[in-house]
């Protein structure tokens, strides 16, 4: 192995970690075990996410402590205490019920990282409704397929991304019943000559007019709480379902992969539009009880480590491309701040590289913590731990509670458990972790294809060396990893398709140093229309108005034709062979 | 080099990267994130292109510079006057 171990001495600060030894806790580790140490709702009233997250707190000695502190992206800061912000989610919470809208219907936000969002999210799941977060640099045909597929009725948004994104497809959604607008926080982006937007109510006056008095109604286990939208080779993006007692995985995990202390001052850097922000940038955090940094503002190095200096910073979860962008700044920036509140920083989005891992040590004191999880999963399921030794590049070890395989599917179309160490194979985890998705919304036949022979199989190729560690390889389908989120190439395609002058088009994740992958578009063109600098813009135009940023391609090359098989179908992996300049491999089915 | 040519440039380079902004439409003090849809590839790339077009270095630490039109003009003004 090129890479040392990094050896975790055995611990000698005033702070101890969660889970000192790893096998002993797995051994004795049980679900309900960790079910017994959230509240549950008062009366046996059943398990919500909302009162482990806030309810419970409000009430007791932690009532008064800080459970927000969010970070303008122009300096300006607000707090909200537990009993604040339980205030604040009844308010929502009686906002959705003067509307009418009630258990399991559908509320969608599509915000930036302001207050709003958190107290629009715990005060749905008060209410029993289905909260969908929706990241805010979507363009209007994710977010229309989004709402659409997720037959959202309410949805949260501000007056600028309703005006750019919403108002143009509002009318393709008739199950949306309410909008939902919150003030523009900035004063200088507030439109003063618009006129209220036809079909919208104003967020700040209802929850003004609300009762911040509000008692959460029996909540089943089992009740669905949360829809997150992620992406699969073909067909349109798919929403999956979680259910209430998540929160126990979410609060476990908390504890034993991240560390979470009472008193600690946690930094989760996602955005809630992903899986990341909002298990563990709002439910995880606040169960434990700690206080949670929300920072409003964009990725940059020299405000990144301010906020890890300022606030005092002491639990930090960030993402690959992040940590590859503080490396190109340079440790000699690190250094210039104290960063001697840190105690343990994690990562996860994609594999992180070794390098990064170990640069951590060198420029910030402390190594990164790689993890691995999914959309579906809901909660982080492999992770290197404070008490364990890193072996940068590796996954790390599965969480108590946890049963991970490296699996192989046979031609008979059951699974074998590939025991031998070191061979890869597809990941696959035995269902039964309380943050399982329980379905993806209204596509029965696309979940039940998740699961053969009694294993939750990732679509993630890996392998598992000697002492249990694991290694993540690659995509088993040509879903792109790109800053940390998937992106499903059909989606792209489709929409290049539209444009005027395609005929086909094929994506695929290039490789790329700082994001791992980015969105490489092929497309051909029709008869009459030539390959110019112009057209190339003109696509690359078309496709970032329809998609956002986030999903639209950063790079198009027009070719005369696209690889495809005998039946017609375009070879991604064949254009990323030749992006690649790797051998072509079978090109017997070739066209 | 005056503050209309350089003006001139961060424009060519923005819409390199996002060319379905349209120049005429972007506030000159108001962030350029908050005006167009550019994720932080976008930015890092919106960055090297200026780099590439003035062979000008310019170091991460200085990115915030790049946040509105106005700061990126006179960030790129003080620092052509200095080389």
């Amino acid at each position: 192995m090129p890479w040392e171990p990094i050896v975790k001495a055995s611990q000698s600060s005033a702070l101890l970690a969660n889970m000192q030894d790893y096998d002993q806790v797995r051994t004795h580790f049980s679900w309900d075990q960790a079910r017994s140490e959230l509240s549950g709702l008062p009366g046996g009233g059943g398990l919500n996410i909302a009162h482990e997250a806030v309810d419970r707190h409000a009430q007791g000695p932690r009532g008064q402590h800080v459970a927000i502190r969010w970070l303008g992206k122009s300096g300006q800061v607000q707090e909200f205490t537990y009993s604040q912000l339980r205030d604040q989610t009844n308010r929502f919470a009686n906002v959705l019920q003067s509307l009418g809208i009630g258990k399991a219907d559908r509320v969608f936000a599509l915000m930036g990282r302001i207050p709003e969002l958190y107290v629009a999210a715990l005060g749905t799941l008060k209410n029993r409704s289905i909260f969908c977060p929706l990241f805010s640099a979507f363009g209007p045909e994710p977010i229309r397929s989004r709402l659409a597929i997720g037959q959202a009725q309410v949805l949260v948004t501000t007056e600028a991304l309703y005006k750019r994104k919403v108002a143009v497809i509002r009318s393709t959604l008739p199950d949306l019943r309410h909008v939902l607008l919150v003030d523009e926080p900035d004063p200088l982006m507030r439109d003063a000559a618009s006129e209220p937007h036809a079909g919208t109510v104003n967020f700040q006056e209802l929850m003004a007019q609300a009762n911040d008095r509000y008692t959460i109604q029996p909540t089943d286990p089992e009740d669905y709480a949360l829809l997150h939208f992620t992406s699969g080779t073909t067909g349109t993006p798919k929403g999956a379902i979680h259910v209430h007692q998540a929160v126990i995985a979410h609060h476990s995990t908390g504890k034993l992969a991240l560390d979470l202390h009472a008193d600690d001052i946690f930094w989760c850097t996602a955005d809630p539009g992903w899986v990341t922000g909002t298990s563990y940038g709002i439910i995880a955090p606040l169960t434990n009880g700690v206080t949670s940094i929300i920072d409003e503002g964009d990725f940059d190095a020299e405000r990144w480590y301010g906020i890890l200096q300022e606030q005092k910073i002491t639990v930090w979860y960030t993402a690959p491309t992040a940590i590859r962008m503080l490396m190109k700044a340079g440790a000699d920036v690190a250094r210039r701040y104290n960063l001697a509140s840190l105690r343990f920083a994690a990562s996860v989005g994609e594999p992180l590289n070794p390098e990064a891992v170990v640069w951590g040590a060198q420029a910030l004191g402390l190594p990164f913590h790689d993890n691995w999880w999914q959309t579906e999963t809901g909660g982080i399921m492999i992770a290197n731990y404070a008490s364990m030794d890193i072996r940068p590049g590796s996954m790390g070890k599965p969480l108590p509670g946890i049963d991970a395989a490296i699996v192989r599917a046979q031609d008979d179309g059951s699974v074998r458990v590939i025991d031998h160490p070191e061979e890869q194979g597809e990941l696959a985890l035995r269902p039964g972790w309380p943050s399982m998705f329980r379905g993806y919304w209204r596509e029965e036949e696309r979940y039940r294809k998740c699961f053969n022979d009694g294993w939750y199989l990732t679509g993630d190729l890996a392998r598992k060396d000697t002492d249990g560690y694991f290694w993540f390889i690659g995509r088993k389908d040509d879903v792109i990893k790109t800053s940390g989120h998937l992106i499903g190439p059909f989606e792209v395609e489709s929409i290049l398709m539209e444009h005027p002058a395609v005929a086909e088009a094929g994506v695929i994740g290039k490789p790329d140093p700082v994001a791992l992958e980015v969105v490489k578009a092929f497309v051909s063109l029709k008869a009459g229309f030539e390959p110019s600098e112009a057209l190339n813009r003109d696509l690359l135009a078309f496709a970032r108005k329809r998609l956002g940023a986030v999903v639209a391609p950063k790079e198009i090359a027009i070719l005369p034709s696209l690889p495809k098989t005998r039946s017609g179908k375009i070879m991604r992996r064949l254009l990323k062979a030749r992006e690649l300049g790797l051998p072509e491999g079978d090109t017997s089915t070739l066209e | 080099m005056n503050r209309d040519e350089l003006k001139d440039i961060i424009l060519s380079a923005l819409i390199g990267v996002a060319p379905e902004a349209d120049p005429a439409t972007l506030r000159d003090n108001v962030p350029l994130r908050d005006q167009l849809d550019l994720d932080s590839m976008d930015f890092l790339n919106f960055i090297i292109a200026i780099h590439k077009r003035l062979g000008l270095e310019i170091a991460e630490t200085d990115y915030p510079h790049f946040a509105t039109l106005s700061s990126a003009i006179s960030f790129l003004e003080s620092k052509l006057s200095k080389s």
